[in-house]
């Protein structure tokens, strides 16, 4: 019959509505003769608003599903046939009008995640013989080359094997920061090069790239249902006969069927059922869009209630690599005795070598000079000459071979040892230069996350390391942690979560998720990072965190939290609106289209509070997260 | 057996998932059938000999929605 769009309806139904609102009130009054024009509007008003209500309530009979359009479609064809045409014409358009309002709304909330999927590459550059191609990202195949030049999209995960780029890794990891890949290192699908150029040979394509995978786990998760929801839903779908059954009853009773009817318009349970669902998937796809996956509605919830978090300690809290931490000087300026160091270095391969000519030129700039000579006095060091001047650098036992008097910092070097430090000793003409100690740095942000963890107050953080004690105790102390586990084997790991959650309830385990697999999977929740292309941890992981920036964890707790108080801020909105408007009822002071733009108006609200959160913490989260708004 | 996914528009009340669910049982062809209200998708798994997913397309659109895409 009509092929109006929603819209269409919207607004001819809006005039139609308009002008039997200003016939009735204003010149009917007057003009007894306008009474059959009035009313001929206000029943071509309904039945156009009414067509697709009508029709879908009937579809749904016909499958037996008892939905809202039944009840509105009972509610208007009551009120026609009782004279209250305006009553009629009023719900009509009013639950139209809202509905379209919520389709709009909606999509845009859904649309959190379909704007994730535009960042899907579309085409791919590849060289196959010699020739370059441009085909379909889902065409090419394992081992293909694929070239990436300034400005486009990688379209596989794999090994970059010439060329150099600065890579946004936005769409993996939500940082907006460019990193640089050069050969070697490993780039993803739906990153863009943006400047330089890279030659990728394809190691993941199409449906098996970490892009790939994410949007189909964050699918996943928008659609997993929580506990509450099925709730909810199996709740809808007795409530609405119910609702029937009860108008029948008190219509009966009263014998006043515009009361029964009243109370089938305002009893609709939109408002309720939609709450939690809606906060949720706004909730999911902000943490997708910032790097940080939950893997449904349940654990958004669970992880801001967790009072204990368990962190693994190497590659966790720390870089996982060995880095200057402190360096001591003897009359020799610091950065002068770390270029010289580093300089000798040069010649090794040592990793500990390797930390020094990263600090070093870290802080003087890039090291090119090279020893006059240099040998390797394995177990010990190394002796190099520069500058005319012969160097020993590597540890005591060197210094001892050498007959190099050190006794006066035995006391620092123990010191250091204690800390955890690794010390390195470089000396020249028969004396102490200086001491670099070295160890496994902390994270930059782990501080700031460990203060703003307990900030958002989390009662219990630990550590969980296979490390020696000293070496724990010296990052524990550090970070200011709660306490700390150490010497652990990966199943002692387990055994500590069962003892902690014992004592806190709820655990969260925090891991690289390659060696703290077992750890992360029986820990209450678990929380892998750095995950972008391990698929492992991706898939065991409760929570995921694509970047290395541990600091995240304090934003995902916020965006938990946040989204716990949107759920229960929209159940207890609609719970309240339903009872005013059933006590309005019994009182007779809320009539048919009153109680419609009442409860739609609800429906609205409960879509728009939960957009909110798709905003959450999008100015400045990174210094201030977002623990003082929650509460 | 053919698996698509069509994502509608409109799916504003949790009874559409019913509503979408029965039919689609009562659909010759369609093995199984899972509507997600969240994300406003349908999943299908359906005999490519007996209905085509234009036919579901078109069913699921009597309803009131809109398909918006298939895959």
């Amino acid at each position: 019959m009509f092929k109006l769009s929603k819209k269409q309806i919207v607004w001819i139904t809006g005039i139609l509505a308009l002008i039997a609102l200003i016939l009735n009130k204003v010149v009917y009054r007057d003009l007894e003769a306008y009474a059959t024009v009035s009313i001929g509007i206000m029943i071509l008003g309904t039945i156009i608003a009414g067509y697709n209500i009508f029709k879908t309530a009937f579809v749904g009979l016909r499958y037996g599903v008892i939905g809202i359009d039944l009840l509105v479609s009972i509610a208007a064809i009551g009120a026609v046939i009782i004279g209250e045409y305006w009553e009629a014409q009023a719900v009509t358009f009013l639950f139209t009008f809202g509905d379209y309002l919520e389709s709009l709304t909606l999509e845009k909330t859904r649309d959190s995640i379909r704007s994730l999927m535009d960042l899907a590459p579309d085409i791919a550059r590849i060289r196959r013989n010699g020739e370059e191609l441009e085909i379909s990202p889902d065409e090419v195949i394992y081992g293909d080359l694929v070239i990436i030049k300034p400005g486009e999209k990688i379209a596989v995960d794999g090994d970059v094997i010439e060329g150099s780029a600065y890579v946004n890794q936005a769409a993996i990891t939500g940082e907006s920061m460019p990193v640089s890949r050069d050969p070697g290192e490993e780039v993803f699908s739906g990153t863009i090069v943006e400047s330089g150029y890279l030659v990728v040979k394809a190691e993941k394509v199409g449906e098996d790239t970490t892009f790939a995978r994410i949007l189909h786990m964050v699918e996943e998760a928008q659609d997993k249902k929580a506990s509450s929801q099925k709730f909810l839903e199996k709740f809808a779908a007795w409530y609405t006969p119910a609702i029937i059954l009860l108008s029948i009853v008190v219509g009966l009773i009263s014998r006043d069927i515009r009361l029964a009817l009243t109370l089938l318009v305002v009893s609709c349970p939109g408002a309720l059922v939609i709450s939690t669902p809606i906060s949720y998937v706004a909730a999911i796809g902000n943490g997708a869009k910032n790097g940080v996956l939950v893997k449904g509605g349940e654990i958004m919830e669970k992880l801001g209630r967790v009072k204990a978090i368990a962190f693994d300690k190497t590659g966790t809290l720390t870089e996982g690599k060995p880095g200057v931490s402190r360096v001591k000087t003897f009359d020799m300026d610091e950065n002068e005795f770390l270029r010289i160091a580093a300089i000798g270095e040069s010649y090794s391969e040592h990793p500990l070598g390797s930390a020094i000519i990263r600090e070093a030129e870290e802080r003087v700039g890039k090291i090119t000079e090279t020893p006059a000579e240099a040998h390797m006095l394995i177990g010990h060091g190394l002796a190099f000459t520069y500058e005319g001047i012969e160097y020993f650098i590597g540890n005591r036992k060197l210094l001892d071979d050498q007959n190099i008097d050190y006794s006066s910092h035995e006391e620092y070097l123990n010191a250091e040892e204690e800390l955890g430090q690794t010390a390195v000793i470089m000396a020249s003409e028969d004396k102490v230069n200086g001491i670099i100690s070295i160890a496994d740095t902390i994270r930059p942000e782990a501080n700031q996350l460990v203060a703003d963890l307990h900030a958002q107050n989390v009662k219990h953080i630990v550590m969980l390391t296979g490390d020696n004690r000293r070496a724990a105790q010296a990052v524990a102390d550090e970070l200011g942690l709660d306490g700390h586990y150490s010497e652990l084997l990966p199943e002692d790991k387990v055994s500590a979560l069962t003892e902690l959650s014992a004592e806190y309830g709820e655990v969260a385990m925090v891991g690289d998720g390659i060696n703290d697999a077992p750890a992360l999977a029986s820990a209450d929740l678990g929380i892998a990072i750095g995950a972008a292309g391990a698929d492992v941890a991706m898939e065991t992981a409760d929570v995921v965190l694509m970047s290395n920036d541990i600091g995240r964890l304090s934003y995902a707790m916020g965006l938990s939290r946040a989204t716990a108080n949107n759920v229960k801020q929209n159940v207890i909105f609609a719970i309240i609106v339903v009872l005013v408007l059933l006590l309005g009822v019994l009182v007779q002071s809320v009539n048919m289209s009153l109680g419609m733009l009442v409860h739609e108006g609800s429906v609205l609200l409960v879509i728009l509070n939960a957009m909110r959160l798709l905003n959450y913490g999008r100015k400045d989260k990174r210094q201030k997260p977002e623990a003082v708004k929650v509460g | 057996m053919t698996n698509k996914t069509i994502q509608l528009e409109g799916m504003t009340c949790p009874t559409c998932v019913m509503k979408i669910e029965k039919l689609l049982k009562k659909t010759k062809g369609v093995q199984e059938s899972e509507v997600l209200y969240n994300s406003g998708r349908v999943k299908v798994s359906f005999d490519e000999n007996t209905v085509s997913v234009d036919d579901i397309s078109a069913a699921i659109e009597q309803l009131g929605y809109r398909v918006v895409s298939v895959k």
